[in-house]
């Protein structure tokens, strides 16, 4: 799905009024109605969305936007701002560690995946020297505390558990248990629960009254639409939070819950869970949640990620011959020796807006990782005249080229095959990313 | 203290009252009514594009009519959207002719499926019916166990592998025992999986292949699990799950919860799958065959 980037419609916005002279405050809602649109649809809460337009406003207005040449990246601009502002400008981190051992307490509603991000915390606070002890405190669910005994097995993470007993009680002991083995950090996985369900929410009251927390961490699924704040709230209300996790940003929801969240908690995002895996955790970065929620893809990781492989002015080079379709297989092959640095080629293009669709091509035309190596083989067996000019490659030099490599006939010409469907699907989406994405050195695959 | 709570009581009563008034009292319509009435939709869900479409329809469908009174107005909005939800809509789940019956369960992580088929369990098991269950999610630490607790719970029987193992093999074996052991109804249930996932989507193809190879016509239902808090993403798993199996229906889980789950208009409307079935909670008995009416009335109060 191809969507048109909300600076796109701005664009368009602002062209369709340039013909009349002088803009007007009322030029500027008009401009503000696709800003809430697009927040709308990336799931911030209709409040949160109407606050943040009025907040939009002031500034538009008291800015030189309207008299720019380009007003509508101007608003972006200033829409990007301010949303990286309220989702809390850095990088937050965990509350300094005094007189260990502290619990860290997960709390949240059903499914949000407590008990896999109590795993991943503990996995990376152990990457980072600690000694974490993980609690099986969900003593509701069926399977929950078998779930975090499989998890701490496969970390190997100490897992402490008295089956369905008192969640209090449970936690008291890990405390003790934690102090005698020497633990730091005693994370706590606790049962989901509804914030409308009185006696569960007091259960987490005197949670945290006995055990003192040094963190209450607010698990929330990314995919969270509208109700994200009347759970968080909620939470916050009866708990004070001093932070929250969002889950399951491997997907391609806009995560809007992350600002709607962070404005009724004011609680900072401190991680992200990005897949199943138990390393697939990362630091929270309000800029590129900006992005995202604008539709604009998670550019910034993409940039990071490239930039520590790819050298900017051949990337910019290449970009260049794949506008006018000069792509040669010379240019292929040092793509493929930069992608096989940066990771699965399947996470790198979903990064891109736009690019789900291309990902999939992709995937269709089977670019794996093993191909990759393979067809690395085939092109460093071609001379370079083969590889500057493709089309000159006849029966008896594939035959050649395949011995050369240690492949057969059929992977050469599927792989000449690819390579030319390739430039194509690149040619059809780099027309229609063109002027939407600003190519800071990197090359998309 | 209870003061308190009865206070705080009637400040949400005012609140919904008066909102209720504003939308639908004794007034005319205007440009207001259209605005309130937007921001009720949004606030459940219902999405931009279809509460776009939902507005224009009440709309034309006022002015046909010649009402310019709000309260009139409340009956054709509902109309128009239990319209939607129940457009092109075989109810109920659909059984084989002859035993046994298979239903594939699908969704994303976290949405309910394994709590759901517990509860569809149990319906079945009350009614007399023999049913066994497969533990197709080989992936999630314990999801094997918790199905197996729960099978037990609700007195059904359950055909499961090692942690790891192919689901295909897991569901071609339960098709075997189902048909082996004269069962009445085969629950499948699958990992959970983001629709993203290429890979995943294609073992969800290869167990729909397998199931329907081994029996004829089955699955005879895949039903897609969607949370009821979840945004606008959920159109996007619909598509994409769509694409991949032919899913007969969706289950809506958590409207227990302050969540609305207009979500499901959006996703009807954008993708044609009905509402079939509603979870309310998380013990067996909750869960409730959809009603349109009474779901539409709870989403404008
Ligand atoms: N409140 C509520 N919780 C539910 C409902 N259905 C499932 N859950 C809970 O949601 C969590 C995830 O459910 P599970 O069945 O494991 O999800 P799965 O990963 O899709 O199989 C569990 O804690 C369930 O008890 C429901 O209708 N209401
Ligand atoms: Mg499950």
């Amino acid at each position: 799905m191809l969507f048109s980037s909300l600076s796109e419609k701005l664009q368009e916005t602002f062209r369709r009024l340039k013909g009349k002279g002088k803009l007007t405050e009322k030029d500027v809602d008009l401009a503000l109605r696709e800003v809430r649109l697009a927040l709308l649809e990336a799931d911030v809460n209709y409040k949160v969305v109407k606050n943040f337009i009025s907040l939009l406003k002031e500034r538009t207005l008291g800015t030189e936007v309207l008299k720019s040449l380009t007003p509508g990246q101007q608003v972006v601009k200033i829409v990007y701002e301010e949303l990286v502002r309220l989702m809390g400008e850095t990088q937050s981190k965990l509350a300094p560690l005094d007189n260990p051992p502290r619990a860290l307490m997960m709390v949240g509603l059903q499914g949000s995946g407590k008990t896999t991000t109590a795993a991943k915390l503990a996995s990376l606070l152990q990457k980072n020297g600690y000694r974490p002890l993980l609690v099986a405190a969900d003593v509701y669910r069926p399977a929950a505390i078998r779930q975090l005994e499989v998890l701490g097995k496969e970390t190997g993470i100490a897992v402490f558990s008295m089956g369905k007993d008192d969640p209090v009680k449970i936690a008291l002991q890990a405390l003790k248990e934690a102090e005698r083995e020497g633990n730091d950090y005693v994370i706590l996985d606790t049962a989901g629960r509804l914030h409308i369900n009185k006696e569960l929410m007091a259960e987490l009251s005197s949670l945290k009254e006995k055990i003192k927390p040094l963190e209450i961490l607010l698990v929330v699924d990314a995919m969270t639409g509208q109700d994200a704040v009347n759970a968080a709230q909620a939470f916050h209300e009866q708990l004070g939070l001093t932070g929250v996790i969002l889950t399951k940003l491997d997907g391609d929801t806009r995560g809007g819950a992350a600002l709607s969240v962070r404005a009724v908690t004011n609680c900072p995002i401190k991680f992200v869970g990005v897949g199943e895996k138990i390393d697939a955790f990362e630091p929270f970065y309000p800029d590129r949640m900006a992005s995202r929620i604008l539709g604009m893809g998670d550019m910034l990781s993409l940039i990071e990620k490239a930039q520590q492989v790819v050298d900017e002015e051949k990337s910019r080079a290449l970009e260049k011959k794949l506008r006018g379709q000069s792509l040669t297989l010379e240019d292929f092959l040092e793509q493929l020796q930069q992608v096989k640095q940066m990771g699965p080629l399947e996470n790198l293009l979903e990064m891109i807006p736009g690019f789900n669709k291309a990902a999939k091509q992709f995937k269709n035309i089977s670019l794996d990782e093993k191909q990759l190596v393979r067809s690395e083989a085939i092109i460093s067996s071609m001379t370079k005249k083969e590889r500057l000019q493709p089309e000159i490659i006849n029966s008896s030099r594939r035959r050649r080229i395949a011995m050369g490599s240690g492949t057969t006939v059929q992977d050469v010409n599927r792989l000449l095959k690819q390579f030319d469907q390739m430039k194509k699907i690149l040619k059809q989406v780099g027309s229609l990313e063109k002027g939407k994405i600003k190519h800071r050195g990197i090359f998309p695959f | 203290m209870l003061d308190k709570f009865i206070k705080g009581l009637h400040r949400t009563r005012e609140a919904f009252k008066s909102r209720f008034d504003f939308l639908f009292g004794n007034k005319e319509i205007n440009q207001e009514f259209f605005d309130e009435l937007e921001e009720i939709l949004l606030t459940a869900d219902v999405g931009v594009e279809t509460t776009a479409k939902i507005i224009d329809s009440l709309g034309k469908r006022l002015r046909e009519a010649k009402i310019r009174e709000r309260s009139p107005a409340r009956e054709i909005l509902k109309e128009l959207l239990v319209e939607i939800l129940e457009a092109d809509h075989k109810t109920g789940l659909s059984l084989a002719p002859a035993p046994p019956t298979v239903f594939l369960i699908l969704g994303v992580n976290g949405v309910g499926k394994t709590t759901t088929i517990a509860k569809m369990a149990y319906r079945f098991t009350r009614e007399g019916k023999k049913v066994l269950l497969a533990a197709g999610d080989t992936f999630r630490a314990a999801a094997i166990e918790q199905l197996d607790e729960w099978s037990g719970v609700v007195g059904a029987g359950i055909i499961k592998h090692q942690s790891g193992g192919d689901p295909s093999a897991v569901m071609y074996d339960a098709v075997s025992a189902a048909v082996a052991r004269n069962v009445d109804i085969l629950i499948c249930d699958t990992a959970g999986r983001l629709h993203t996932k290429t890979n995943l989507l294609e073992e969800i193809k290869k167990i729909y292949r397998v199931i329907n190879k081994s029996l004829q016509d089955a699955p005879h239902e895949i039903l897609l699990v969607l949370d009821a808090t979840t945004g606008q993403n959920a159109v996007a798993q619909a598509r994409y799950f769509q694409e991949a199996v032919p899913i007969s229906g969706l289950i809506l889980t958590k409207l227990d919860g302050t969540a609305r789950g207009g979500i499901v208009i959006a996703v009807k409307d954008l993708t044609g799958i009905p509402l079939k079935l509603v979870g309310v909670g998380e013990k067996k008995e909750d869960l409730q065959a959809f009603n349109a009416s009474e779901f539409i009335e709870a989403l404008l109060s």
